[in-house]
């Protein structure tokens, strides 16, 4: 049988240009042999959430190295559960310091990757989450 | 046989049986490093061709002759957040810990032309530097800051010319004569396309906005540095050093042939050129890169360009220490890196220097972090003894190898590159981010692989709890500044504005050079984001083609 195949959509909501993370994520993740869409910088949550739906995507990657975040990652995942999306699984990663987590959480971020996490956690911790 | 050859025989033989640490050495930019360098390495050398005196052609030693004995570089921090007057405090901090230059960051939606009560700010407001709207808020940044007496360096690119055209309003209005202003703007959109990210227009309509800041400075403002070509982002991005020199001097030779398209002689805007790279962990290849930049450069400027004067030919920069060289993890020990970094930047030559604070890695720097950062740089330059001559590692026969090295691989991308049709077409088909995405990436797995050690992160690592003391920067900044604005435009006179702002238009449509329209715009407090809104709908936007 074959295995279903792993689609993330990696994001960069805001206005934040620092992509190096998320580029070098988005390889890995393909490495790794997922499906990968990456949406580029200074996207909207609107069109973060559009791209998620339209690519049918089962996992969303939101980096951020601004400071917005508090602010544009609720946002998107508000505006996907508006969609029926819920299921999907939304990471945060980017400099997010410690103690916002938990805000995060609750905002239906599912876990924060800080400064140093390396690809291949992000990988098996993805695997692990979205059993194939 | 040479002695050299028995030597390295007889030490071959050695190794068999305790072999050294690694089976190869490599430097950032993939340059294998000898085990030992002799003057066979430099046998190619020409000590007058290649390096010369300090002040003199190729400048390999430094641009000016007696560097750091005469007086030390500028100790310029980069700082701003929240709002004007915050910021503000910061500076006159800075200034009254001994800082001699000004650094200015600006927040994302003053980087990219939106007024702080646009939709697309939100959540951004006085985040990553200080919000800017209109002149107003330039009038607080530098509330009893001396203009003449202080000299400013401006991170600002896309919207830099209305920036620029602020602080010469802010200066027009106190009755200082543009010719009394120091200070830099770094208005290298080039860059902003292949690294950094912030830009607006597309490139046609920047580079001469570009051209236009050049001519009028050449004309207006004599000392001011006109561009500030940086390496920094570009290596941030992950490039090696070799690249970082290879792409800031192809972005600076697309900045000089645009000028000399507009008709302007390369002699008039060069002197005023400036440069900005990065100093990162590997010590001897980033002395090296400086100075094989430097001698680059001159060439360039010499044999390409044709310039004349001599100032056309010196290639001044500012240094960062990398950002992306900093670790969450042990946060303390960034200090040392910061340190090692900023010695190698001393011992390059800067002309100016930022050392980034223990917790960037974090959040934006406290003013006690950002003081350690500073006094890093007062006790290189007041106690370790390095200032006392000039260039103190010319002559080492690595450093001149590797500088030699760097220069060579470096000059094979500039070759390529203008086999492809120049920078902007490089850019456009993806070439340059892709081949800093590669090194990006093998940076990144040479960590996760453990070939490459970082203390605190693959090596060396303990457990520690969540470091406490961070910056935060207070929420209530964008309700602050929305206030104000909605204030300013009530409170100026509109139709006058409203005027300024068609000004700015039609210079724009037309030929003639923008800035002076926009200065006046200023002063009439026409705000950064009607000035942008207003081009964006005759220039378009820069849409990315996005490589992975």
């Amino acid at each position: 049988m074959d295995k279903k195949m792993i689609r993330v959509c990696v994001a960069k909501p805001g206005l934040d240009g620092h992509d190096r993370g998320a580029k070098v994520l988005a390889r890995a993740l393909k490495d790794a042999g997922m499906e990968v869409i990456y949406t580029g910088i200074r996207q909207t949550p609107e069109q973060v959430a559009e791209t998620c739906i339209q690519e049918d995507v089962n996992c969303l990657l939101l980096s951020l190295l601004s400071g917005a975040h508090n602010h544009l990652f609720p946002k998107i995942t508000a505006l996907l559960s508006e969609k029926g999306r819920k299921d999907i699984l939304v990471l945060g990663g980017g400099v997010i310091p410690e103690e916002d987590d938990e805000f995060l959480m609750k905002s239906g971020i599912k876990r924060v990757f800080h400064t140093g996490a390396t690809t291949d956690e992000i990988v098996a911790y993805i695997r692990e989450q979205i059993p194939s | 046989m040479d002695r050299y050859k028995e030597w390295d025989q007889k030490t071959n033989e050695k190794i068999k049986k305790s072999p050294e640490r690694k089976k190869t050495f490599r430097n950032h930019s993939g340059i294998d490093v000898k085990r030992l360098y002799t003057p066979q390495d430099n046998s190619g050398m020409d000590y007058e061709r290649d390096l010369g005196y300090p002040g003199e052609f190729p400048f390999t030693r430094g641009v000016q002759p007696t560097m750091y004995r005469g007086r030390y570089w500028t100790m310029r921090q980069y700082a701003g957040f929240g709002t004007a007057r915050e910021s503000n405090e910061r500076y006159r901090f800075l200034i009254s810990q001994g800082q001699k230059g000004l650094s200015v960051a600006f927040d994302l939606p003053t980087q990219l032309g939106y007024d702080s009560d646009d939709p697309l700010a939100e959540g951004e407001v006085g985040k990553v530097g200080v919000a800017v709207d209109s002149l107003q808020d330039m009038e607080v940044l530098f509330d009893g800051i001396d203009l003449a007496s202080i000299s400013t360096s401006m991170t600002i690119n896309a919207s830099a010319f209305v920036i620029f055209g602020m602080y010469l309003a802010l200066a027009r209005k106190r009755g200082i004569s543009f010719e009394k202003l120091n200070g830099t703007i770094q208005n290298d959109i080039l860059k902003e396309y292949i690294a950094r990210g912030t830009y607006i227009f597309p490139p046609r309509a920047s580079m001469r906005l570009i051209t236009d800041i050049f001519s009028y400075c050449s004309e207006q403002v004599p000392n001011w540095n006109t561009i500030s070509i940086s390496g920094y982002h570009i290596r941030e991005a992950g490039s090696t050093a070799v690249q970082e020199v290879a792409f800031t001097l192809a972005d600076a030779v697309a900045y000089v042939e645009s000028a000399v398209k507009a008709g302007l002689s390369v002699d008039s805007i060069a002197p005023r050129l400036s440069f900005f790279f990065n100093a990162h962990n590997d010590f001897f290849e980033e002395v090296a890169k400086f100075r094989a930049a430097r001698r680059m450069w001159a060439r360039i400027m010499k044999e390409r360009f044709k310039a004349e004067d001599p100032r056309s030919w010196a290639l001044r920069f500012h240094t960062q220490t990398a950002g992306s060289t900093l670790i969450a993890q042990q946060k303390d020990n960034n200090i040392i890196r910061v340190t090692l970094q900023a010695l190698a930047a001393v011992l390059g030559g800067t002309q100016s220097l930022h050392t980034n604070s223990r917790d960037e890695a974090l959040s934006l720097p406290t003013e006690h972090s950002v003081k350690i950062a500073l006094r890093t740089q007062q006790i290189i330059a007041d106690e370790s003894g390095v200032c006392d001559t000039v260039d103190p590692l010319g002559g080492s026969y690595y450093v001149e190898s590797l500088t030699e090295k760097i220069e060579h691989e470096a000059a094979a991308y500039l070759n390529k590159i203008d086999s492809m049709g120049g920078m902007l077409r490089a850019i456009e088909e993806g070439y340059v981010q892709r081949e800093i995405q590669d090194s990006a990436y093998d940076f990144q797995r040479s960590i996760e692989s453990g070939d490459r050690a970082i203390v605190g992160l693959n090596t060396h690592f303990e457990k520690e709890d969540a470091p406490a003391d961070l910056l935060k920067v207070d929420p209530a900044v964008e309700g602050y500044q929305k206030k104000n604005l909605t204030e300013l435009k009530n409170g100026r006179d509109n139709v006058k504005a409203a005027e300024a702002l068609e000004k700015v238009r039609q210079a724009a449509l037309g030929e003639a050079n923008i800035m002076p329209a926009v200065v006046d715009a200023a002063l009439a407090y026409v705000t950064l984001g009607e000035i942008c809104h207003s081009l964006r709908k005759e220039w378009g936007e820069y849409q990315e083609r996005v490589v992975l």
